[in-house]
Formats: structure tokens, C-alpha cells, sequence
């Protein structure tokens, strides 16, 4: 219960702020969406950062360094380090420079101004609200499983079908609530002054996790910190090596082997139990294989089903039956579910405590399905992730965090300081999802995570389990913090996108009042935050996953804002090309990896795997070059307001 | 200056894809794996490149941007 409290005093203190900065506020349009453009260096530099780490950043990275090892830090926080602040410098100064001068709110406005075309704002509105909103799923649902998991047993009798904690709908329904206040009375100065405060909890609380989960850990051998954080590494070096190197160790493939071999036998021998078959053909082999492993079994079996035993590769291509782990761990463990807190039996302590549904289910996965397979990063995959955070280039919400800039110098700060911070948070964050495959409890010598537990789950239970529940409840708020940080300038962006774009654009800006345009962002708003919550109900993939699918959208579109500010060629035509190309190739993509159910999907040429990401952008540029290269270009007048001769009037 | 800060900006490119460390297990300190420590390294000279680029290769003409805003286009 003292974790729920913490929280909710951070929430009610982020309100408090949100409505202190609302007073703030001018009660202009252009306050409310660009905040007067008057953000100087130090809340540009925390803003930004605060709306680029996301759940993404904390949650998502913790659980893929469990699952992947330490090679997500490359793939994602060191390239971001150097792509982010490169796009800041090339495309965000440029951005805010033009936005100043010809008075954009939004991308599309600079877009259909470029590129001397209405319908192109048609075309860009719908993809880039479709993008934006799985980002905003990512955020809720992350803050929904956040408190779910640190409140587990906070109550006595409610909420069972919970583990006596919040529920993750219940949770995401508050996070929105109170994000929708802050940003619907405050605005972009609102968001601004939330996300800084917000950026400063998380980076404090994320290194005071980071050293209070290393204390723990060190138990009981360490005496000092630097004992406790080699005693947590040495752990996994000893148990776990893959994770700290990008490839697969002898030792790990060995021991991977062997269990996956007793796997085998011990699905086979249920089947032939289950079936009263004393010996097995290779056909029913194959069946007990994919039956143990909770996959669909196809009517009609693939071809060669009688004539060699599948290996586990094979196996994974069978779709797994959703959420068939909850419903039989339920049926299952029934008599020894219950209050987490509460013990089996009063009279016999040696039995436990109940165990939560969680429990029961990481039981049954850990038992019943097949050992995970290690795997190292592949070198071609790893070089094509550089591509991934060329997305923040297209990101609306940041395109309208840049315009808020004071000056151009603002951006100074954000360019130089972005690689450190996102240091600070990913080193932590990394080393805690790798130290939490190997961690062991010491009353009972079992891992704290058995095999198969939910990535995203990680970071907030190894808080919960670690720290005391004082500290646990700050640093949830810490993780809460992040989340919400990028919750709010996504909400207001698209409010702001709806407004702007779609009613003050279609209904004439002389035919809307300024305090129109105001209430219409803001019921755009409210709208949009419905929705996503309505999504987030029913969106079980994992975050880093979904994260990555994202990103590589904007990311295919990246050319099209390079090509704008860079090359006088560009021409409409091209512009469509590149935009139906980077749509194309991914929804083909996206459709071909099961929509995100293969966390592992590549392209594959010959020997060289790519992501996605890389045949998007190769598809969107090569559109783009080639198509501008043969219609005719732009008009002198638009060539010369974006591109000015030197000396020429802009 | 503009091209050292860039051909800096480019090795970075280059140096991200540690091939080198690709295997390696030490432990830096006896607790931070080296492909781990590498890349936050690389983290700080993305840092340092980007304060040079700011100091040596930043736009100029557009710190004095003219501050009119002059309507959305619609």
C-alpha cells in the first residue's frame, strides 16, 4: 500500500504543477501549441530529452538486456547518442529557422508549403497519426503494467483477479487522466515545465535504482557498493555469459542443449501418457513438441511432418495460443493462488505464502515450455539498428518541440549534452535487465526470474522485490516519470496535428477565432486520449518490439524532411513517391513479421540480415530520387523561399 | 575546422560497429562488460564531437533569425 501512495502523491504533485504553469499560459493559440516560441536551452535540453525517453528508454531496455544481453545498448542508446544530436543540428535548427519565418505549428504545414501541394497533407496526416499512436500505446501500456506490478497485494480483498493490486486498465485510465489535465489546461508551456521536472525525477530515481538493485544483489557477500556491483556481474558471467558479449558461449549453448533435450523427452513422454501410446512415431514426435510449447497445431500438418523430427526453430513458427499460460496455471496451481501476502496455511509457515497469479503463470511457462534458445547479434543486423533513431528526423511531436525554441542557439545545449543523458539512463537501465537473469533469491536459491518472464515486467518487479517499499513507490514514480514525459507532447502534437491540419486548414483560418482553435486542440485532444486507452486494452505485444516498429516508420520517412531542407530537386511527385514507399514497404514488412509477433524478423540477403528499417528507407529514397529526377521541379518563388540565393530577399 | 568536426562525426559512424569486442568478456572494474563500456564511451566522444560541431560548424545566419511568425500556412 505505501508504494500506491507514493504514486499517487507524485501524480498529485504533477498535477499541481501542470496547473501552476497553466497560469502561466496566455490564452493564445499559439502559446497553448509552440509555447510563444520562447523555451530557452536549459527546458529545451530537458523537454526533449524527457519526450524522446520513453518506456522505451526504461522498461523496454531493461527487458531486451534481459532477453538479448548488453548488445541493445550499441543497438540503440549509443547510436542514438550520435544520430539524435546529428539530427537536431542538421534538421531541427533548419526546422525552427523556417518555422520562425513563415509561421508553421506542424510538419504538414511545412510540407504542403515545400512542397506546393494540398493533398500531401492528406496523404502524411493519417500515416503519421498511425505511427504515433502505437508510440502512445507503448506509454500506456507500460505505466498500466508499471503500478500493477509494484501494487501487487496493496489490497485485502479487491482486485483479486489482479493479485490484490491495481489493475493495468484501472492504472493507464489514471496516467491518462492525469497527463489530459496537464496538458489540457497547460499546453506546450505546461508540457515543457512537466517535462523537465519529470526529466530530473527519472534520472535522479533511475541511478538511485540502479545502485539500490546493485546493494541488493551484492547479498550477502559484498561490504561496499564496488563489491556488490562485481559480485552482480560475476554471477552472470559465471551463469549467464551471453549476455555481457553479443555472441553465444560454449558454455550457455551446452547447457541450452542439454535442457532443451530433457524438454524433448519430457514432451514426448506426456503425449505418450496423454494418448496411451508406449512408442511414438516421428509424426506424433512432432505433435508432442509443438503441444508442450502451448503452439496451434495446423489440421493439416506441413509437409515432411512423418518424416524427421522439427527442431526448435521450427517449432517457433507455430503461432503460440494466446493466452493459454494464464488460463492453465489458473486451472493448475488453484489451490496455492491467493493473497500474496497471505500465508497457505496460518498454522504451517513452511508451506509459503500464496502465490499471485504472476507467480503461478512464470511457474507454469518455466515448467511446461521449451528452454529459451541463446543467440548471439548479428553483425549486419546490429550496423542496420543505426538507422532506427534517424526516426526522432520525423517525429511530429519533437518537429513541434523544436519550433517552441527561443532562438536557434537554444538548441546548443540539446545537441552537446543528449549522448550523456541518454548514457545515464541506458548504462543503469542495461546492466539491471543483464544482472537480472542470473539473480538469485537467497532464501531459496531459485532465480528471481525463471525462464519466459515478461520482458516488459522486469525493471518494475525487480524494484518491487529489491527495494523497501518506500523507495520502491519513488522509484516507480521515477519509471512513471519517463513515460509521462513523452505521454504529454504526444497527446498535445496530435491535438495540435487535428486543429491545425484537418479543421482551421479545410475550414479557412479567417473563418476560425482564435479561441476556436484553442477549444478545437483541445477536444482533439481529449478524443485522442480516449482512444489510445481504448487500444491499450488490447495490445499484449512486447514494447521494445512494438518500439522498434514504430520507429522504423518514421524513420522510412526521414528522406523526405532531408530532401525538403536540402534539395532544391524535390520535387511533389517525388515527395508522393517517397511517402507511398515508406507506407508500402511497411505495412509489407509489418505484415510479413505476423504483425510484430516475431520479435526476430529480418530481411535476409543471402548471408546479410538487415532490419526492416533498411529496405524502408532504400524503398522510400530510391522513389523519391527517381520520381523527382523526371517531373518537373519546383516553382523560382518556392525554390527561392526555401533555398535563398545569398544576398537574396528570404 | 567545419571538415575535421564532420570527418570526426563520420569515424564515430564508424567506431559504433565494434567488431573487435564482439566476444570479449572483461570485466572493466570487475563489473562493467567491455562491449557495454566501449559503447558508453562512444556515448561520452558523441558528446565531445557534438560541442565541437557546435563550436566550430554551427549555422550562424540562423542565430539572428528575423522572430516574425507569419501565420500557418493554410
Amino acid at each position: 500500500m505505501t508504494q500506491l501512495y507514493i504514486i499517487c502523491g507524485y501524480l498529485a504533485l504533477l498535477l499541481c504543477l501542470g496547473l501552476f504553469s497553466s497560469r502561466l499560459f496566455k490564452g493564445t493559440s499559439g502559446d497553448y501549441m509552440l509555447a510563444s516560441h520562447s523555451i530557452g536551452p536549459v527546458l529545451l535540453l530537458m523537454s526533449i530529452f524527457g519526450t524522446t525517453m520513453t518506456a522505451f528508454a526504461l522498461v523496454g531496455s531493461t527487458g531486451e538486456s534481459f532477453k538479448e544481453g548488453i548488445g541493445v545498448y550499441g543497438k540503440l542508446a549509443s547510436s542514438s547518442g550520435i544520430v539524435h544530436s546529428l539530427c537536431f543540428f542538421l534538421l531541427g535548427v533548419k526546422v525552427w529557422s523556417l518555422g520562425k519565418k513563415h509561421g508553421y505549428r506542424t510538419q504538414i504545414q511545412f510540407f504542403r508549403d515545400r512542397l506546393e501541394s494540398d493533398k500531401i497533407g492528406l496523404l502524411l496526416f493519417p500515416i503519421l497519426v498511425g505511427l504515433v499512436i502505437p508510440y502512445l500505446l507503448i506509454g500506456v501500456m507500460s505505466s498500466g503494467l508499471v503500478i500493477s506490478a509494484v501494487t501487487e497485494g496493496a489490497f485485502d480483498t479487491a482486485f483479486a483477479g489482479y493479485d490484490y493490486g491495481v489493475p493495468p486498465w484501472l492504472a493507464s485510465l489514471v496516467i491518462c487522466g492525469v497527463v489530459l489535465i496537464y496538458v489540457f489546461f497547460g499546453g506546450m508551456r505546461g508540457t515543457a515545465w512537466a517535462n523537465t521536472f519529470q526529466t530530473i525525477v527519472f534520472m535522479i530515481l533511475g541511478v538511485v535504482t540502479f545502485f539500490v538493485v546493485a546493494n541488493k544483489l551484492g547479498e550477502p557477500d559484498a561490504k561496499t557498493l564496488g563489491e556488490a556491483l562485481q559480485v552482480a556481474s560475476k554471477r552472470v558471467a559465471e551463469t549467464n555469459s551471453s549476455k555481457f558479449i553479443r555472441d553465444v558461449t560454449a558454455k550457455d549453448q551446452q547447457k541450452y542443449e542439454a535442457a532443451y533435450a530433457a524438454w524433448e523427452a519430457k514432451a514426448e513422454a506426456n503425449y505418450a501418457k496423454t494418448n496411451n501410446a508406449s512408442e511414438l512415431t516421428i509424426a506424433q514426435k512432432n505433435d508432442a513438441r509443438v503441444l508442450q510449447d502451448d503452439r496451434a497445431l495446423p489440421e493439416t500438418r506441413p509437409d515432411g511432418w512423418a518424416d524427421s523430427v522439427i527442431d526448435h526453430h521450427a517449432l517457433m513458427k507455430f503461432p503460440r495460443v494466446p493466452g493459454i499460460d494464464g488460463r492453465n496455471s489458473r486451472e493448475q496451481f488453484k489451490d496455492k493462488i491467493g493473497h500474496p501476502n497471505k500465508w497457505i496455511d496460518p498454522n504451517d509457515e513452511s508451506l509459503g505464502k500464496h502465490w499471485s497469479l504472476k507467480k503461478a503463470g512464470g511457474v507454469y511457462r518455466a515448467t511446461k515450455w521449451a528452454p529459451n534458445a541463446p543467440h548471439g547479434t548479428d553483425k549486419w543486423l546490429f550496423m542496420s539498428y543505426f538507422l532506427v533513431p534517424l526516426s526522432v528526423g520525423m517525429f511530429p511531436h519533437l518537429f513541434q518541440h523544436w519550433l517552441t525554441a527561443k532562438s536557434a542557439g537554444s538548441f546548443k545545449l540539446s545537441v552537446v549534452c543528449h549522448p550523456l543523458f541518454i548514457m545515464i539512463v541506458w548504462v543503469p537501465c542495461v546492466l539491471v535487465g543483464a544482472w537480472a537473469t542470473s539473480a538469485v533469491n537467497l532464501e531459496t536459491g531459485r532465480p528471481l526470474f525463471a525462464p519466459h518472464f515478461p520482458a516488459n515486467a522486469v525493471l518494475p518487479s525487480i524494484v518491487n522485490m529489491l527495494a523497501t517499499p518506500v523507495l520502491a513507490g519513488f522509484l516507480t514514480a521515477g519509471i512513471l516519470a519517463a513515460i509521462m514525459s513523452s505521454l504529454d507532447s504526444q497527446f498535445l502534437c496530435i491535438g495540435t496535428m487535428f486543429t491545425e491540419d484537418i479543421a482551421v486548414h479545410y475550414r479557412g483560418k479567417e473563418n476560425v477565432t482564435d479561441r476556436q482553435q484553442l477549444v478545437m486542440a483541445r477536444l482533439f485532444i481529449v478524443a485522442i486520449v480516449v482512444v489510445t486507452y481504448a487500444f491499450s486494452l488490447f495490445e499484449p505485444r512486447r514494447v521494445f518490439t512494438l518500439g522498434v516498429w514504430c520507429f522504423s516508420g518514421f524513420s522510412s520517412l526521414v528522406p523526405l524532411i532531408v530532401a525538403s531542407l536540402y534539395w532544391k530537386r524535390l520535387t511533389k511527385l517525388g515527395a508522393y513517391a517517397c511517402v507511398v514507399a515508406a507506407a508500402g514497404s511497411w505495412l509489407y514488412f509489418f505484415a510479413d513479421s505476423g504483425f510484430a509477433r516475431n520479435p526476430a524478423y529480418a530481411l535476409q540477403i543471402g548471408d546479410i540480415k538487415l532490419m526492416p528499417v533498411a529496405g524502408m528507407i532504400a524503398a522510400s529514397t530510391i522513389a523519391m530520387i527517381l520520381v523527382s529526377l523526371v517531373t518537373p521541379k519546383p516553382s523560382d518563388a518556392t525554390i527561392e523561399k526555401f533555398f535563398p540565393s545569398k544576398g537574396g530577399a528570404a | 575546422m567545419k571538415k575535421v568536426v564532420w570527418g570526426l562525426v563520420a569515424l564515430l559512424f564508424i567506431l559504433h560497429q565494434d567488431v573487435w569486442f564482439w566476444t570479449d568478456d572483461t570485466l572493466i572494474f570487475g563489473f562493467l562488460p567491455i562491449g557495454l563500456a566501449y559503447h558508453a564511451g562512444l556515448s561520452v566522444a558523441a558528446a565531445v564531437t557534438w560541442f565541437l560541431a557546435v563550436k566550430f560548424a554551427w549555422p550562424a545566419e540562423l542565430d539572428d533569425s528575423p522572430g516574425e511568425s507569419a501565420g500557418a500556412q493554410s
